[in-house]
């Protein structure tokens, strides 16, 4: 910690979306060691949420319920806030930025986040004599706009908005809610011609004129008309339409005035770098509204947010590489409840892009998608909430789509999980069936400022147990965030410890050759150690060093420890290797005589066709292993547990391939194999699938021919979902290349706890058979050469009944005896 | 050595003859960056050796579903519990995230001769 006189100073101009976001997370991220933040804001208040503003015109939100940060939260914060003020200039030699007042704030950083402003289209009679508006004129970008609206609008009865917008329409859904009959003027051919092609603006304006709301399309406004208050509007054809009061909408320009007087380099927004830093002005940084980069100025909450975060992280030196590189805009709206999305272009830019349309005039549904090399790059969907998750995923993380086009248009209903219709939910209703957690619930923690579903998660627990309920909370969280949904930048981290991605993770652990948990720790995390990153370290690392992975034990999960499942009561249970799920009268007799000497409180049959003795204390855990005799079943880990089979070709009258046989190879070969999460796997020895192989991690299916067919990412559990054909072989050799090539591509490229048929959709079947079976990486014979490798080096943890690595492993309470320290002494 | 001077409290202490301070043996017993369950008298404790050269001792079972603390899983300062996950602070007993209520923790050393010793009082 600095004093106060050797820490620097940083002056934010502009307390909206964008400043007053940097603002919290500089503080978030310890910020205040370094500098002293003072922020200089036109408006008298806190910082409020701008997207709601159109609520408060509709009268759904008070003015106090949009507050983000009131006045208290800055004195809290040891923010000093100059609220009222106007910037008026910067002095960029001296450091010096000036308010109105007096006010004069010495710098060393400056960031401008000045916003912008309503853009006024130039028309006869909008001002008075003394230069402001017209009486009954307003424009709408803040809260004194909104109060002066509300004010006129009490003895209005017919309003007129100019700007067939976003904001526009959003101002005329409020103006609709207080009661007036409401017209809206705009000079373009369709509604959001920005972001909608001319179709889907014709079916969202039918949709309004279904609300009542009346258009006037192609019209330009030349004159207010009206004495000494607003009566009217006239349009250069000659037409008038009457009113008594008008809305301004006609879009935003950047506040670019101070800047451009500074002498910082200005074109349509200020320009910055990836730094998110002034061209001519080292000091000097520019974020939200008023900020181009890459010649984009964004309008959305989602990159101004985007942009606070990097400058933070940049000026607290908590990742000073880090680097704003555009965002890809995809966004959800409700315009006057109808529900539309938005992504990236509206139309094809070149020959090739292939366009999906489906159009229903009769509902105002409308969804199109723009592909290109088998990736979304444009969407708008109208009228169909249910589509808009997995299109919007897709978009933004650039997912490879499914080959049959209408999967993503109409997902099955099979596939299509809980409904993500939380709205008519009511709050006692359970959406995490793990743990319990109901909506009202995750509504409380977002009202209590969880922004992001990482925060929610963490907070409630909600999503916490299997998860198959993210998207339904996800859905939650939108619904009562109000827009302000965050993307938790550790959503993209390996480990939540350390900040990173599984690639750059994967990169700096080779560069610096780090070998263990502890000194991963030390060299990326600044020494902190993580419970809730250790296991998964411990998985990476010994994916990418094998034989050299220094084991360190602590970073294990207890079952991890002991080679066993603990269960609810602190004992274990123990699942011995019954390859392919073939055993012998031996093996069984010795089992038996385990369960009866050791006491086994339950003899279970298990899904994966193993036996499984459950009740063992830790300190019986070697006894009993010794006793069976048999290797370790991994039931109590993230690897290769299992392959079910069916008797095949052996004694099954319809049996085509030798499945038992098979599955006893596939045991032998990966048993232990490591992975990023549980694999389970099935050989059936026909197509009637007996050993559902088609709902396995990794399956096989004989098919007549001698042929195999090998399924990959399928699942039965909290998903159900049916696996993908990777390929179909000829031998039971080949069977288990390739099967091993696909494990060991998981093992590199899944996230920690990722399953595979997550894994496969994210990462696409198309793409997979490029990779594994066509080889387009050239990076076959290299999988192959190290799942071979890491096949050789596996060894049964159970030989540590012999030979444990700690004489404590296997014991609860330690031997030596305790004593009172009197007697001792 | 820690001198106990406060009384005893049945909050903790099921059996008077766990009262005082005691030494409960090599700290080698546990093995670096793990916890084991100790018993002293009529009553059980969790102890942890942290990579860091820290010792700890709570409650030897979560107060949710009475699991084995000691197996859990200790980072830094958080520690987690094996059954369902909860996170709690080693070294204060509060809860981390959730709603159980916080771990009795113990004043607890390690001494010259590298022996365990712990403080049993009330809380």
């Amino acid at each position: 910690m600095m004093n106060a006189s050797e820490k620097q100073k940083l002056v934010v101009i502009g307390n909206g979306m964008a400043g007053a976001r940097f603002v919290e997370e500089m503080v978030n991220l310890g910020g205040q060691d370094t500098y002293d933040i003072a922020v200089i804001g036109e408006e008298s208040c806190g910082n409020y949420n701008r997207i709601l503003l159109s609520g408060v015109l509709s009268g759904s939100h008070h003015a106090e319920d949009i507050f983000i940060n009131p006045l208290e939260w800055y004195a809290e914060n040891n923010v000093t806030l100059h609220s009222g003020v106007r910037a008026i200039g910067i002095d960029r030699k001296g450091k010096m930025a000036y308010g109105s007042g007096g006010l004069l704030l010495p710098y060393d950083k400056l960031v401008i986040a000045t916003g912008s402003s309503a853009f006024v289209p130039p028309m006869d009679g909008l001002y008075d004599d003394d230069g402001d508006f017209k009486k009954g004129a307003f424009v709408f970008r803040t809260l004194d706009d909104c109060a002066a609206i509300i004010d006129h609008a009490e003895g209005a009865r017919k309003a007129a908005v100019i700007g067939g917008g976003l904001l526009g329409l959003e101002a005329a859904r409020g103006l609709m809610n207080r009661g007036m009959e409401v017209d809206v003027v705009h000079l373009m051919g369709w509604l959001m011609e920005t972001q909608l092609d001319s179709l889907s603006g014709q079916l969202l304006q039918q949709s309004l004129e279904e609300l009542g709301v009346r258009f006037h399309l192609e019209k330009l406004t030349t004159a207010v008309l009206g004495e000494d208050r607003v009566t009217g509007l006239q349009f250069k054809d000659g037409d008038t339409l009457d009113c008594d009061l008008v809305v301004m909408s006609a879009g935003i320009r950047p506040n670019v005035d101070l800047a451009r007087m500074a002498g910082l380099h200005v074109r349509r927004g200020i320009l910055v770098n990836d730094g998110l830093t002034c061209r001519n002005d080292q000091d000097i940084y520019a974020i939200g509204e008023c900020a181009e980069h890459r010649s984009q100025v964004y309008g959305l909450v989602a990159p101004l947010w985007e942009q606070a975060r990097v400058l933070a992280e940049r000026l607290t030196e908590r990742n000073a590489d880090s680097a704003y590189v555009g965002s890809r805009i995809s966004t959800k709206l409700k315009v006057m409840g109808v529900e539309l999305a938005v992504a990236g272009s509206k139309d094809p830019l070149d020959d090739d892009d292939e366009v999906v349309t489906y159009v229903e005039p009769n509902r105002n549904v409308y969804k199109k998608v723009i592909v290109r090399d088998g990736k979304v790059t444009g969407a708008i969907l109208l009228g169909d909430g249910l589509t808009m998750p997995r299109i919007l995923q897709a978009f933004d993380r650039g997912e490879a789509l499914p080959e049959n086009r209408s999967e993503l248009l109409f997902p099955l209903a099979a596939d299509a999980g809980p409904s993500l219709n939380v709205e008519d939910m009511p709050d006692d209703a359970q959406i995490c069936n793990c743990n319990g957690v109901t909506k009202g619930r995750i509504i409380a923690a977002v009202d209590g400022g969880c922004r992001s579903l990482k925060a929610v998660c963490d907070a409630t627990r909600a999503g916490t147990g299997c998860g198959s309920c993210k998207m339904q909370v996800q859905a939650v969280l939108e619904l009562a965030a109000d827009g302000l949904v965050a993307d938790d930048p550790s959503a993209h981290y390996y480990v939540p410890g350390i900040p990173l991605t599984k690639p750059e993770l994967v990169g700096a652990i080779k560069a610096m050759e780090l070998r263990s948990v502890s000194r991963v720790f030390e060299a990326l995390a600044g020494g902190r150690e993580d419970a809730g990153s250790k296991q998964g370290l411990a998985s990476l690392l010994r994916t990418i060093w094998g034989a050299e992975y220094e084991d360190e034990r602590d970073a294990r999960f207890i079952n991890d420890r002991v080679h066993a499942n603990i269960q609810n009561d602190g004992t274990f249970s123990v699942v011995p290797r019954i390859y392919g799920g073939v055993t012998t009268p031996d093996q069984l007799r010795r089992i038996a005589d385990a369960a009866e000497k050791y006491e086994a409180r339950m003899v279970k049959i298990t899904g994966g066709q193993r036996i499984d003795l459950l009740g063992i204390p830790k300190e019986h855990l070697p006894a009993v292993w010794q006793e069976v005799g048999m290797p370790s079943g991994h039931a109590y880990t993230k690897a290769f547990r299992t392959c079910k089979t069916c008797v095949g070709t052996e004694f099954c009258r319809f049996g085509v391939g030798d499945s038992t046989k098979l599955g006893v190879q596939i045991e032998q070969r990966f048993q232990g194999i490591e992975s990023p999460h549980k694999m389970k796997l099935a050989v059936s020895g026909c197509p009637r699938n007996c050993a559902e192989s088609t709902t396995k991690d990794v399956g096989a299916t004989a098919i007549e021919g001698g042929k195999w067919e090998v399924y990959i990412g399928g699942a039965a559990g909290s998903r159900v979902r049916k696996g993908d054909v990777l390929c179909v072989t000829d031998t039971h050799d080949e069977t288990l290349l390739i099967m091993g090539r696909f494990m060991q591509y998981y093992r590199e490229n899944a996230r920690y706890l990722e399953r595979t048929y997550d894994f496969v959709e994210r990462t696409g079947i198309e793409r997979l058979r490029q990779i594994l079976v066509e080889d387009c990486e050239g990076i076959c014979d290299r999988l192959d050469q190290d799942m071979q490798a890491a096949v050789d080096a596996y060894q049964d943890p159970w030989l540590e009944a012999g030979d444990p690595v700690h004489p404590n492993q296997f014991v609860t309470t330690p031997a030596e005896l305790t004593a009172p320290a009197a007697a001792a002494r | 050595m820690v001198l106990i001077t406060k009384a005893p409290d049945v909050f903790a202490v099921s059996d008077m003859s766990s009262y005082g301070t005691h030494i409960l043996g090599s700290a080698a017993q546990i093995p670096i960056g793990e916890g084991r369950r100790f018993e002293i008298g009529g009553m059980a404790i969790a102890v942890f050796r942290s990579r860091q050269g820290r010792v700890y001792a709570t409650q030897a079972e979560c107060p949710h579903r009475a699991g084995p603390l000691a197996d859990g899983l200790l980072g830094g300062e958080a520690l987690v519990c094996p059954l369902h996950n909860f996170r709690f602070d080693v070294g204060t007993g509060e809860p981390l995230g959730n709603d159980c209520p916080a771990l009795h923790t113990y004043p607890v050393s390690v001494n010259e001769a590298g022996e365990i010793l712990v403080a049993i009082s009330g809380s």
